[in-house]
Order: structure tokens, then C-alpha cells, then sequence
């Protein structure tokens, strides 16, 4: 595996001579129209015990059926993440909990679907995907009392419209060696999952959830020490808080001459960001896991894995790469995925739009999901425009931020705003005259170090705009000050 | 005792318009209500939807509609089959007053063939027993002598038909649970092949077990049945998919001649003991008449059938174990208070399971148990796999195996309060539920104490067809 840890990372957080071992679970709710074994809708919110139906209310008699989409889109994941997909059996997890009906969970366990697979994180750093099984989900207990735990609730509501949600679970192996890292990790699993339409990938909707395994050793060492599971951290800044205080709460352990011992803990974000021991589990590790009676074994056929490989959409990796041939950085291709505009970026560059221009816009002027409001062609215009020289920057970018809104078409917002492209004649007169009326500020820039030279740059560009409507093009107006403080 | 009309009778008398089957089922339930006080063969009588769903019938008829198979025919549910609107509790405390909001597809089908269902149907706790001694509400005593037990977990709905009550009823067959009160009640019980009829809506003990079966005073109106809840069943992940051979319709046309036999010599009195006497008489007289009526009977020996008792009781406990977690107090059945959710789950779980069905939890969470489950459930399930292969190459060679049903007749209340010798009861018939074959008990003469005995005919995955002829045969040779 290539480990790129920096030696900074580490001992920003650990004491010398220690690192991190970190293994992820993830689990995330498969984006399907009804629920793993029931006809009850697969839908985020409603009120209460509405998307619900005999099979996951688990009433006596009921039988569990697979959901052949869920099974499906479990496949592109495990494809989307090297995995072989193999044939598997259903289990039974059984265990005693008011939020999930049957008293256990249909998971899988000796024989999952996907198994041996890795993901290759823009850093470089290759993580072992352990296994990618199928599960369902059990519903949400609210519990009514002093502290909102189970152990001292005075009573507790049970909410089953998530109760059989299909879930995959995606267990890494412990290639992790610093937060950062892990970090990086869940944002390109989730990166993956939303370019698949294998999930939504919505942590604040808790449609992906984390539970993180961490220990740590003596840096250079091959061993796996005892392991502490913090259970559902819940985003992208608990997973780097919470890894780093469990890290450094088993390191002072091992310091101060004692040791962790194995136990799940959890993360309590209002609490001051610390990891608290879970419910004493004295009697329900033994999940006595057996094949589930009810269900048969899933044999996927290779004609059928084939066709899901086949069409599977690029992967965010490829995007990225891509990017980059294209001429976009690093940092710009990695935004462009994160934000899920890959597709957006490549349709216009597609419709003849400067990848350049492309790339910039992207990069600052869109945010998350906003591709989804924009016309590809449309975005091509304004781009075409840009370069034209119809618009300045800053015209488009204002003409950007209504065509999200509006989808109309740029020309339309364009014309209604009266951007016209200041002439070059026009904006040279401006620039001289803000000049004149400033000659102490135009004497500093002329002369003054780069760190002045800069800040007064700012001011001039401020002036011109503010005397121009924001029509004048704010690389012009540099240029215009370059060969003038040069001249 | 038998003064019950047939289906063929009911459904003429009904079609014709001689009979309204609103009379039917009044006259059929104002009976149970009175002779039952004394067999308790039923926990429900569901009298207003049965007089619906007979005024829809006849209805039908008036508008000159066709109706189904079973018009007006009044039939008794096993009280762990879900039905719509009718309280199923598996004679169970802590189920108790449910009400399921569906209908389990063999109840779907029972309705489609226009069947009234008078009730449901009392057995031994979530089917968990032999003898129904084990029901929350009380035994089910045999019709043909009121001292004894009726067989189990089925003893209702054996008891039912015997007693006239009703021509035709559904029962559950996980390990002989129809077949043994067929035998020991002097009807005829038959289970099918493993995923042949629909379980949802079977309230699960042992699901690679179970079955729904039929019970009925002759074999073709329990062929009737078969062939009306029979099919497979989308909703239903273990039912076989293809059509199911219609058995009624070659039942009588059809006959033995040539059919290959096998007697299985462990259950035939000279293999494993505790087999009565007079059973084994009446397993002799059954050869005979398979032989004379042209059969080819031979003598077969299945070894591996001595093990299967063992394996039998490590797995089904094991199912029954996570099968029956969901009733915790949470949403459905009895609820006990307790201080917290555990405790409250505990103390309803306590309060709510009787005896037997504390002991089979226990047993199966034990061989679940990490540590113990590959010396028990996974060495039991080779032992399964053994059998299955065992069977499948014996019939290659014979197309049905007979035995008697049970090692013995009808046994007074109390008398197998061990529950390892009760237990042993189940020797002839858990060898199909382990393979998932078909089987049917049909009654063939009597034993001790003058209480019918019953001959088991069991085939191969889907040879119901050969044990219904098999099972026609010997039913015309008692009769003459």
C-alpha cells in the first residue's frame, strides 16, 4: 500500500514516536424507491410510522423479499471499489432492541456480496476495502427523559419509517494512519456513491454514517493493538475531532502505564468533542449470527455483473484525472468532483466553452448541486461570451449566479442588465482619470514593495469598478495598472 | 361421530340453490358452539365475518355469478395462520388479542375459492409440542374419546374435522404436526413439499421447516385443498416458482398398479423400538393392500433416520430462537411493565411464553451460541444434507416410502409429561420436514383402545401426486 502520511500530520496530533491505526465502517442507505425487504416507501422524513408496511413493522407471519434494485446498486458499489462480487448469504444478527422489529437484523456475515476491493484517494494513499455487504436499517428510538439515553429514558417512541431502509456496509481495512486521512477517505467514498446514484450520501440526512475503528502503536511497528469503535460520527469535522481525541486518549493509556481495553465508544459533539463508553453490552455481543431460513443465497450471474460494470458512469478518480489533462490543477479537478460538477465542466467543454474559463468558473463561482440548475449549453454561452468579449469576469460571474437561479439564458441577463464589454478606449480614459485623482495612492504603488503594491492594487481596481457600474473586466483594469506603474 | 356433510355435498346443495350457505355456516357454527365446550377445538369463532363472507356467496349465486371451489364450505384455521381482521394468537398469552391487519396467501387463497372460515383453530403454543397439552388455552381433547389427547402441534384442527365440526381445515406441519393428529384423530392430514404453499402469513417457529397442511375426512376433499392453497408466491422468498399439478382432477381415474414402495424398515418394528404392537399390524395390513391393489412393496433401510431426531431438535430450537425475539412487548401482544426497556421486554417475554416454548428458546439460543454453533447447528445441518442426499437416491429407486405415522395411538393426558418421550412421538414424521418432502397420513384401521391409527406415505420433492394415490388406495382398502 502506498502510505503518504506526512510526518507533520502525525505529530501535530501524537506524541513522538507514536501513530494511528484507523479502519472505517461506512455505512450508507441505498438509494432505492422501496425499502430491502419491503414494499413500504424508502423515503427521508414524513411523520412518524408512515413509510411503513407489515414486513418492516416485522408483525408475526411476515416474510422478507429482496429488493433486486438494492442488490443491484450494492453490485456498483462493490465494482465502483475493485471489489469481487461474489455469491452470498443472508444472516440473521440477533439482538434485542425496541427500534428494530424483528429482534435481529437480516446483514450478511461469512459470505458477503462484495469482498478484496481498495480505493485510491486523490492523495495518493490506496485504502484495502475489506468487504461491501448488504444489511437493513432498524428504525429510530427517541427517548423521552433526563438524559435522552436508552438506560434512563422515562419512556421512548419508536419511529420504524427508516426500519428496513437497505443499507450497505463498507468495512476498510486499517490502512489509515492519520485523521486527515480518514477524512479523505469518507469524502471520496461519498464522492463515488453520488457519481454511482448508489446513494445520496447525505451524512446530515444520516443517509452515510461512520463508525471508526482506531488504535494506535510505536511508529515503525507492525503490530494491530486493542481497537476502541466510535460509533456514528456524523461529519466530515467530528470524524477528524473524534479520531484524534480516541488516538490521543489511548496514547496517554499506554503512557501512563495502563491500556485501552476493547469497547465501543461514542462521540458526544456537545459534550466538549470527547468519546464516552457505550452502553455496557455484557450480553448482546454474541449477535449469534445463522443464515437467514426466510431468504436463498444471491448468485449473481456474470452476464449480469458485466452489464452493471458496463454501465457504471466514470468514476470520480477518472473525472479528476481527466480534469487535469484538460489543464485544470489539482486543487480545481478535486473541487469540481467534490461539488459534483464533473459532468456540467465536460458537457461544456463539450458545447465549445474555453476549458480555461470553464475550470475558474467552477472553481469559484459554483457551489454543491448547483449543476443541476444550469444548462450545459447554456453555461458554454456565457463562457463564449466571456471570451468574446461581450462580458468581463466579473459580468459573468454575476450572470452565472442569476442563471442558477432563473435558468435563463445568458444573453437574456446580459441584455436586462446592460452589460456590454466596456471598450478598451473607454476603460483606458477611466483608469487615467482615477489616476489623476489619486496621485499620493499612484506615487506608492508605483514605488512601493510588492506587499503596498498589492494592497493598492485592490484600491485602484475598487475605484474603477465603483466609477464603471462593476462593467469594467478586473483583469483588464490590472493589466491597464501594470504598463502604466511600468511606462 | 362423523355426521359432517362432504364439500362435494355442501357445494352442490349451495350451487344448486337448495341450501344457502348463510344457513350453512349458522347451523355449522351454532354446533361449535355448543359440542365444542367440550373438545375446545377452537380459540376464535369468527361468526360475523363467517355469515359475511357466506351472504357474499350466496349473493353470487343469486346474481348467477360462478363461485369458487369451496362455496360455502366452512373451514378451521390453525390459530398461527394471520387473518384479516380475526384475532390470531398463536395459543399463545403473549399474543393474545392481536389482530393482524392482512391475510396470510393461503387465507387469501381459502377466500378466493369462496371458503367461509368459521374460526380459528386451537394447537400446542407456537406449534411447539405433540400432544396439545401446551396450549395457553387449554387442551384439545380427542373427539373419539375425549380422555386423550388429540396429537399436536395441529390438534385443533385435526380435532375439528373429527368431530364433524368442519369437512376441511389448515394446519402446520414442522416436524408432524399434521400428520400426527390426522393419525391419531382418524383423519386425513397431509403436509406438502417445502416451498409448495405460500408461509406468509404462517407465524414462524422453524422456518426451514415449516409447511402449511391440510386436514380433511377423505383424501380428495384434503386433494381439494391442497390444490386450491397451493402455488407459489412472490412474497414468499422459499416458494418454488412453477405451476403445482392439480391433484383432484386424475384422483379417482388413476390407480397404484406399478407404483415402487418402500417400507422403511427402522419404522417398520424391527429397526427402532417403541412402536406399539397393533400399530405395526395395521402397517402390515396397509403392504398388503398397496400389494394387492398392484403396487410393488419392498423393504428399505435408511440408517441415517436414527440421527435425524437429534438434528430435528438442535435446529428447529435454533429458528424458533430468533423467530420468536420479535415478540418483546414492543408493538404487538402483552406488554409487562418494567422499569426500563429491557426489563419490560424480559418481564413480558417471562409472562408471555408458557413452558415448552421457554425450553426450545433456550435450547436454540444455546446452540446458537458462539462456540457451540459448529458442534450443534452446523453439525446438524450436515447431518440434514446427509438425508436429503440419502432420500434423493432411495427415490430413485421407489416412488413413495411408507410407515406408520406414529410409533402409537392416541395417549391419555399427562401420560408423556417427559418431554424427551414426547419428543420421540415425532420419530416417523420429521424425517420430510428435515428434507422438505411431502407426506400424508391416512387412517388404516385401529390399534390399543380401539383409537385410529394412521399410515404415512411420504415421496419426493414434489411427489404429491404419487402419495395421494398412494394414500386413495389404502383409503379404499379401509373402507371395504
Amino acid at each position: 500500500m502506498n502510505k503518504t502520511k506526512t510526518d507533520t500530520e502525525v505529530k501535530s496530533v501524537l506524541p513522538d514516536g507514536w501513530e494511528m491505526v484507523i479502519g472505517l465502517e461506512v455505512h450508507a442507505e441505498l438509494a432505492t424507491k422501496s425499502k430491502m425487504f419491503s414494499p413500504a416507501r424508502n423515503e427521508f422524513g414524513g411523520a412518524p410510522n408512515t413509510n411503513v408496511h407489515p414486513v418492516c413493522l416485522g408483525l408475526p407471519g411476515t416474510l422478507p423479499v429482496v429488493n433486486e434494485k438494492a442488490v443491484e446498486l450494492s453490485i456498483r458499489v462493490g465494482l465502483a471499489l475493485d471489489c469481487t462480487v461474489q455469491r452470498c448469504v443472508w444472516s440473521r444478527k440477533n439482538y434485542f432492541y425496541p427500534d428494530m422489529p424483528k429482534d435481529y437484523q437480516i446483514s450478511q456475515f461469512d459470505l458477503p456480496l462484495n469482498i478484496d476491493g481498495k480505493l485510491g484517494l486523490p492523495s495518493g494513499l490506496v485504502v484495502g476495502i475489506e468487504r461491501a455487504h448488504m444489511e437493513e436499517d432498524t428504525g429510530k428510538s427517541t427517548h423521552v427523559g433526563d438524559s435522552g439515553r436508552i438506560h434512563d429514558a422515562g419512556y421512548s417512541l419508536v419511529d420504524y419509517n427508516r426500519s428496513g431502509v437497505p443499507l450497505i456496509e463498507i468495512v476498510s481495512r486499517p490502512d489509515m494512519h492519520t485523521a486527515l486521512q480518514a477524512k479523505e477517505y469518507v469524502e471520496e467514498l461519498r464522492s463515488i456513491l453520488v457519481a454511482i446514484e448508489a446513494s445520496d450520501g447525505k451524512m446530515e440526512e444520516g443517509s452515510m454514517r461512520v463508525d471508526a475503528n482506531v488504535s494506535v502503536r510505536p511508529v515503525g511497528a507492525d503490530e494491530l493493538r486493542t481497537r476502541c469503535e466510535i460509533k456514528n460520527v456524523n461529519s466530515l469535522r467530528s470524524i477528524v475531532r473524534a479520531i484524534n481525541f480516541e488516538a490521543r486518549r489511548h496514547v496517554e493509556l499506554y503512557e501512563s502505564g495502563q491500556a485501552p481495553r476493547q469497547e465501543t465508544r461514542h462521540w458526544d459533539e456537545q459534550g466538549g468533542g470527547r468519546t464516552l463508553p457505550g452502553r455496557a453490552k455484557e450480553d448482546s455481543d454474541d449477535y449469534r449470527y445463522f443464515p437467514d431460513p426466510d431468504l436463498v443465497p444471491i448468485e449473481p450471474s456474470l452476464e449480469w455483473i458485466e452489464e452493471i460494470r458496463k454501465a457504471l458512469p466514470i468514476l470520480p478518480q477518472q473525472v479528476r484525472s481527466t480534469l487535469v489533462d484538460k489543464g485544470a490543477s489539482a486543487s480545481a479537478a478535486g473541487l469540481i468532483v467534490e461539488r459534483e460538477l464533473g459532468p456540467l465542466v465536460f458537457a461544456a467543454i463539450e458545447h465549445g466553452a474555453d476549458a480555461k474559463r470553464v475550470f475558474t468558473h467552477a472553481e469559484n463561482n459554483l457551489s454543491q448541486g448547483e449543476a443541476s440548475s444550469l444548462d450545459p449549453k447554456n453555461f458554454a454561452d456565457l463562457i463564449k461570451m466571456e471570451t468574446g468579449g461581450e462580458l468581463s469576469a466579473t459580468q459573468a460571474k454575476t450572470v452565472l449566479a442569476e442563471m442558477v437561479a432563473s435558468g435563463e439564458a445568458p444573453e437574456k441577463i446580459a441584455s436586462v442588465h446592460g452589460f456590454e464589454a466596456m471598450d478598451s478606449s473607454d476603460l483606458e480614459a477611466t483608469v487615467d482619470k482615477i489616476i489623476a485623482d489619486s496621485p499620493d495612492e499612484w506615487q506608492r504603488f508605483c514605488e512601493g514593495d510588492p506587499q503596498q503594491r498589492g494592497k493598492l492594487q485592490g484600491f485602484f481596481v475598487g475605484q474603477v469598478m465603483k466609477a464603471t457600474k462593476g462593467q469594467a473586466d478586473g483583469k483588464a483594469v490590472n493589466q491597464l495598472l501594470q504598463s502604466k506603474s511600468a511606462g | 361421530m362423523k355426521n359432517n356433510r362432504s364439500i362435494v355435498d355442501i357445494v352442490s346443495a349451495v350451487k344448486s340453490g337448495k341450501e344457502s350457505a348463510t344457513s350453512i355456516t349458522e347451523t355449522c357454527i351454532e354446533r361449535i358452539e355448543i359440542e365444542d365446550k367440550e373438545i375446545n377445538s377452537f380459540n376464535t369463532i369468527a361468526k360475523d365475518q363467517a355469515m359475511k363472507a357466506a351472504a357474499v356467496v350466496d349473493q353470487k349465486i343469486a346474481k348467477g355469478e360462478p363461485v369458487g371451489p369451496l362455496a360455502g364450505v366452512p373451514v378451521g384455521v390453525k390459530d398461527v395462520l394471520c387473518t384479516k381482521g380475526i384475532e390470531t394468537t398463536c395459543s399463545s398469552k403473549i399474543l393474545e388479542g392481536w389482530v393482524p391487519p392482512y391475510d396470510a396467501t393461503v387465507v387469501e387463497h381459502l377466500k378466493a375459492a369462496d371458503a367461509v372460515i368459521v374460526g380459528k383453530t386451537n394447537c400446542d403454543e407456537f406449534a411447539m409440542g405433540s400432544s396439545n397439552e401446551n396450549s395457553a388455552f387449554g387442551p384439545v381433547k380427542n373427539p373419539l374419546d375425549t380422555t386423550r389427547v388429540p396429537g399436536g402441534s395441529s390438534g385443533g384442527s385435526a380435532a375439528a374435522v373429527a368431530a364433524g365440526f368442519v369437512p376441511v381445515s389448515l394446519g402446520t406441519d414442522t416436524g408432524g404436526s399434521v400428520r400426527q393428529p390426522a393419525s391419531l384423530c382418524g383423519v386425513v392430514g397431509m403436509k406438502p413439499t417445502y416451498g409448495g404453499i405460500s408461509r406468509y402469513g404462517l407465524i414462524a417457529y422453524a422456518s426451514s421447516f415449516d409447511t402449511v397442511g391440510v386436514f380433511g375426512n377423505s383424501v380428495s376433499e384434503t386433494a381439494l385443498m391442497y390444490d386450491v392453497i397451493s402455488g407459489s408466491d412472490p412474497r414468499d422468498a422459499t416458494s418454488l416458482p412453477g405451476e403445482r399439478e392439480q391433484i383432484l382432477p386424475t384422483l379417482d381415474s388413476e390407480n397404484v398398479e406399478g407404483l415402487r414402495v418402500g417400507v422403511i424398515k427402522e419404522l417398520n418394528g424391527s429397526g427402532l423400538e417403541g412402536f406399539e404392537s397393533e400399530v405395526i399390524q395395521q402397517l402390515n395390513g396397509s403392504i398388503k393392500a398397496l400389494t394387492k391393489a398392484g403396487a410393488k412393496v419392498e423393504e428399505v433401510s435408511i440408517p441415517v433416520i436414527e440421527a435425524c431426531l437429534s438434528a430435528y431438535y438442535m435446529l428447529v430450537p435454533a429458528e424458533a430462537s430468533s423467530n420468536l425475539a420479535r415478540f418483546d412487548g414492543v408493538r404487538f401482544g402483552l406488554r409487562e411493565p418494567g422499569g426500563n426497556t429491557a426489563e419490560m421486554m424480559r418481564a413480558s417475554r417471562t409472562a408471555g411464553f408458557g413452558d415448552e416454548v421457554k425450553r426450545r428458546i433456550m435450547l436454540g439460543t444455546y446452540a446458537l451460541s458462539a462456540g457451540y454453533y459448529d458442534a450443534y447447528y452446523a453439525k446438524a445441518q450436515k447431518l440434514r444434507a446427509l438425508l436429503i442426499q440419502e432420500l434423493n437416491k432411495i427415490y430413485e429407486t421407489f416412488d413413495v416410502l411408507i410407515s406408520p405415522t406414529s410409533p402409537c395411538v392416541a395417549f391419555p393426558f399427562g401420560a408423556k409429561s417427559d418431554p424427551l418421550s414426547m419428543f420421540l412421538v415425532d420419530i416417523a414424521t420429521i424425517p420430510a420436514n428435515l428434507a422438505g418432502h411431502p407426506g400424508i397420513s391416512v387412517p388404516f384401521g385401529t390399534g390399543a383402545n380401539d383409537m385410529p391409527v394412521g399410515i404415512q406415505i411420504l415421496g419426493g420433492k414434489f411427489g404429491e401426486k404419487k402419495i395421494f394415490q398412494a394414500a386413495k388406495a389404502l383409503e379404499v382398502a379401509a373402507n371395504e
